[in-house]
């Protein structure tokens, strides 16, 4: 009897220990192998960027010329202003555009420069004598009387970030400072739309965040034409030459792109990142024929079958393998001498003056005919040298259009000055700059925040310790940026939005955060079942077991004391 | 009288010119994107699969002669037919028995062939989630403005897909993948065919704005092969794509067919199974939405008006050069020159 009381004790002993251990060691050792390494994320700080409030400053320098104000005037005129106006897009983005002018009159050298005969040349002094940083405007007013501007033009914009305003009519005599002010206000704010940024061109760039209702034909044009913003981009030119028995062209190109595009690239360097090739395409055809036009005795490509003429070319175009950066693709076509001359009509059927067309987001197309320089009794093949500055006149007006300086038609009364020799005016590529920032801003959020719900939502993906460097990277990087636009501090503003798209792109498209593995609740039941349950049921049994003989001994004791 | 009528014919041919060059305009907008892209994938391997590859290599013959250039399509075959030892007639996919069309030619880039073809590589190549190493023609580098062509052929269930006989992918899996393409902004809109057994139960899941998708039978029922060539030895084509390669060639590029017709092909009388279709995510009318959209790519071009006069800026720069000569002193009276 003893020994068996033993044993069973023993068998109790056994089972509890056994559970104990199942319990103690078993279970957590389990949960811990089996679960997923997800290294730790920023989400509060990223939901809260998901939220976002962007606040733009632009600075503005009013500056006023003699015979606008009279000395006692001047006194009272205010020396700062700040103007605040709030925009909100949708329940998650709100913006506030913050006008800081301040107001001064003119130096002496100033008024020098002025004082010349027109408003280019006095643009032109102007910008030898002070140089304005990066998002800032200083707005020239000039009295009625001047003769700056012709007639019916009231502002002039300059190639940097100068503009001339003239004083209207109305305030010529007996005027207060608060008329004038208040009659210059609407006038300053039209020239920051376009010399700044405007309400549509930011909505525009938060096309990402928020997927507006577009508004008319030309901004959905203009969204669709330029490439987005990416931290590096490939351009490309080529020659495509279908006729090399008739032909021996030769361009300069390297002397070309040196003198023409590479100013304009270097000034657009704190954007982007360009790589440049070129390359000769012998034998390479048009997609399309011409139709001979017997009006002009010349051959004629009309806009319909422009569509057509880029597919069978591109085949042939290549790319460069290792980068994965967007292309834009300048190719200059010279027609074969049996197709000479040949020129791209409108759909009005009136000839293009350029002889090129441009497709978006892709690259342009120039017809450059060539019969003119030799004479039909030459002896072919003959050897031509190609106008490198008319065909970079043309490429160039197509690279501004692709990479989004809009050339947006200027209000009435505006006179706009060519763009400098670099081929973008300073103010064009603050816009630019104005509208990358938000762009990119918008795009690292989105990006930021879609991140972490799919983390969120799908339990089983791996998080790296790079992936959650790369997120805070992003987020820290993010918040820098939005602080400088709030600052004013273009130029900051840009390259921390660059920063942390950059970070925010590599988190996301990380090759680890691949979610292969779909398991659903059964599949999972059916995996476990089948090694736990055999080994679970002894041991859930005898702990019932010896649950109920501790019960029936108690029930025993507490029949004895009755 | 005459001239009433022959006032309101001129009035009616004018406004009937202007609509035309609306509607043009129209059409440039419609359907927002800019480019084209094609994935391309058939998942079978094994010489008795032979018409999953020449159904891939159909719509990809379709696709290129409609104008999407290799470089923008990705095609996955899972294994070679073409040069496959048991390929009495080698360097030749057929599609049609007496070996009329030669699907494979002499132009075929393919990207990823053989074993890469996995569930892994498939996800990867949609989401973008590859290794930096990868070369460009091996990635999906679409936009926000891209129209995505997808399509898959093999063998598949209710709700999974089978690739190279030892794996699957579910449909829950591609729903997600397409969920975050649609997050990353990677496509404007994106249709997806399937040719296989039950192939409705792919697209169920799907639950991303813009998605289209066409399969070739319902649920629970199968999707059969069209005939065989008794000299290859096998059946050259599956019914669904067979009945939409020929649909397809008699689009060209300047085509208006429309997505409509594209619903039309392969009735149950033709095809056996029920091909099914799905516009609810799709946020435009499928009337409206050509068959070029997806198939072709037809770019939007606008004519150049503006060239910048290079010869002026030479001299420009010039004068700037000149002006920084000169430069204003507060200490001189006038402009004093300085070095030089």
């Amino acid at each position: 009897m003893a020994t068996s009381e033993v044993e069973r004790r023993r068998g109790q002993l056994a089972a509890l220990s056994i559970a104990a251990v199942v319990i103690m060691v078993g279970v957590p050792l389990w949960w811990r192998t089996t679960e997923t390494y997800r290294a730790w994320l920023p989400v509060s700080q990223i939901n809260e960027l998901a939220n976002m409030q962007l606040q733009l400053s632009a600075d503005v320098e009013v500056v006023f010329a003699r015979g606008t104000v009279t000395p006692e005037q001047q006194k009272k005129v205010p020396l700062t202003q700040t103007q605040d106006e709030e925009h909100t897009v949708d329940e998650n983005t709100a913006l506030r555009y913050r006008y800081e002018i301040r107001y001064r009159t003119a130096t002496i050298m100033e008024e020098d420069a002025l004082d010349q005969p027109t408003a280019a040349e006095a643009d032109l002094s102007l910008h030898t004598l002070s140089e304005s940083p990066c998002g800032s405007l200083v707005v020239y007013v000039i009295p009625e009387s001047s003769s700056l501007l012709p007639e019916d033009m009231d502002v002039y914009i300059g190639q940097r970030r100068t503009a001339l305003l003239r004083i209207g009519a109305q305030m010529r005599v007996g005027r207060t400072v608060e008329q004038l002010l208040a009659h210059l206000e609407p006038r300053i704010k039209q020239v920051l739309q376009v010399m700044s940024f405007s309400h549509t061109d930011i909505t525009a760039a938060l096309s990402d965040r928020v997927r507006l209702s577009p508004g008319n034909k030309e901004s959905i044009a203009d969204s669709m034409r330029a490439f987005k913003s990416s931290p590096g981009y490939e351009i490309t030119f080529s020659l495509l030459n279908p006729d090399p028995k008739s032909h021996r062209l030769h361009w300069d190109i390297e002397g070309a792109v040196q003198t023409y595009i590479q100013p304009l690239l270097t000034k657009l360097a704190p954007v982007a990142n360009f790589s440049l090739d070129s390359q000769t395409l012998y034998y390479a055809m048009l997609g399309v024929n011409p139709r001979f036009d017997s009006s002009s005795s010349a051959y004629t490509l009309n806009s319909d079958s422009l569509a057509h003429v880029i597919n069978p070319v591109e085949a042939r175009l290549g790319s460069n393998a290792a980068s994965s950066n967007p292309v834009l693709n300048f190719l200059l076509y010279v027609p074969d001498a049996h197709h000479s001359p040949l020129y791209i009509h409108d759909n009005k059927k009136q000839e293009v003056p350029s002889n090129a067309f441009h497709s978006p987001r892709w690259g342009g197309i120039m017809v450059y005919n060539v019969n003119g320089f030799y004479r039909p009794e030459a002896v072919l093949p003959v050897d031509i040298n190609i106008n490198m500055a008319k065909v970079m006149g043309v490429f160039l007006a197509q690279l501004r259009l692709l990479l989004g300086v809009q050339s947006s038609t200027a209000p009435p009364g505006f006179l706009m000055a060519p763009c400098g020799s670099t081929g973008l005016a300073d103010w064009e590529l603050d816009r630019l700059m104005w509208s990358r920032s938000v762009e990119n801003v918008a795009t690292a959020t989105t990006t930021i925040t879609s991140l972490a719900q799919l983390l969120d939502q799908i339990g089983n993906i791996v998080i790296n310790d790079n992936i959650a460097e790369q997120v805070s990277s992003a987020v820290t990087s993010l918040q820098l940026a939005v602080a400088e636009l709030e600052a004013g501090n273009l130029g900051f503003a840009l390259q921390y939005s660059k920063e942390a798209i950059m970070a925010s792109e590599r988190a996301f498209f990380d090759p680890s955060l691949l979610h292969l593995l779909y398991f659903p609740d059964d599949q999972k039941f059916a995996i476990y079942i089948p090694l736990f349950l055999p080994m679970c049921v002894p041991i859930l049994l005898s702990l019932l077991k010896i649950v109920s003989e501790a019960r029936q001994k108690r029930r025993e004791k507490q029949a004895k004391k009755d | 009288m005459k001239i009433l009528t022959f006032f309101s014919l001129f009035s009616t041919f004018l406004s009937a010119n202007s609509i035309n060059v609306e509607e043009n305009a129209g059409q440039f907008f419609s359907s927002g994107h800019t480019n084209n892209w094609a994935v391309l994938v058939c998942t079978s391997r094994f010489w008795f699969n032979y018409r999953h590859v020449a159904n891939t290599l159909s719509v990809y013959r379709s696709v290129k002669r409609l104008g999407i250039p290799d470089s923008h399509i990705v095609l996955m075959l899972a294994d070679d037919m073409a040069c496959n030892h048991r390929n009495p007639k080698p360097a030749t996919v057929f599609s049609h028995k007496n070996m009329e069309l030669n699907v494979y030619g002499d132009d075929v880039e393919v990207d990823y062939r053989g074993y890469e073809v996995t569930v892994e590589n498939f996800l990867r190549v949609l989401t973008g989630r590859l290794p930096p190493s990868t070369p460009r023609s091996k990635r999906l580098l679409s936009d926000d403005r891209s129209n995505i062509l997808i399509y898959l052929t093999g063998h598949g269930g209710n709700g999974f897909l089978k690739f190279q006989d030892s794996e699957e992918i579910s449909n829950v899996e591609l729903a997600d993948a397409f969920e975050q393409m649609w997050q990353k902004r990677r496509y404007n809109e994106l249709l997806f065919i399937i040719d296989t057994c039950q192939g409705a139960s792919m697209y169920e899941r799907f639950y991303s704005p813009n998605l289209m998708a066409l399969a070739s039978s319902q649920v629970g029922e199968d999707s059969l092969s069209h005939q065989p060539d008794l000299a290859i030895g096998v059946h050259l084509m599956d019914r669904y794509t067979f009945y939409l390669l020929e649909f397809l060639e008699d689009i060209h590029p300047a085509s208006k067919a429309n997505m409509k017709d594209l619903f039309k092909v392969c009735p149950k009388s033709q095809c056996v199974s029920t091909p099914g279709h799905r516009t609810d995510l799709f946020l435009r009318d499928p009337g409206s939405a050509l068959i070029t959209d997806f198939f072709g790519s037809v770019r939007k071009v606008e004519i150049t008006m503006e060239t910048i006069n290079l010869t002026d800026l030479i001299k420009e720069a010039e004068i700037l050069y000149i002006l920084s000569l000169h430069q204003v002193d507060p200490c001189c009276d006038k402009y004093c020159t300085f070095g030089h």
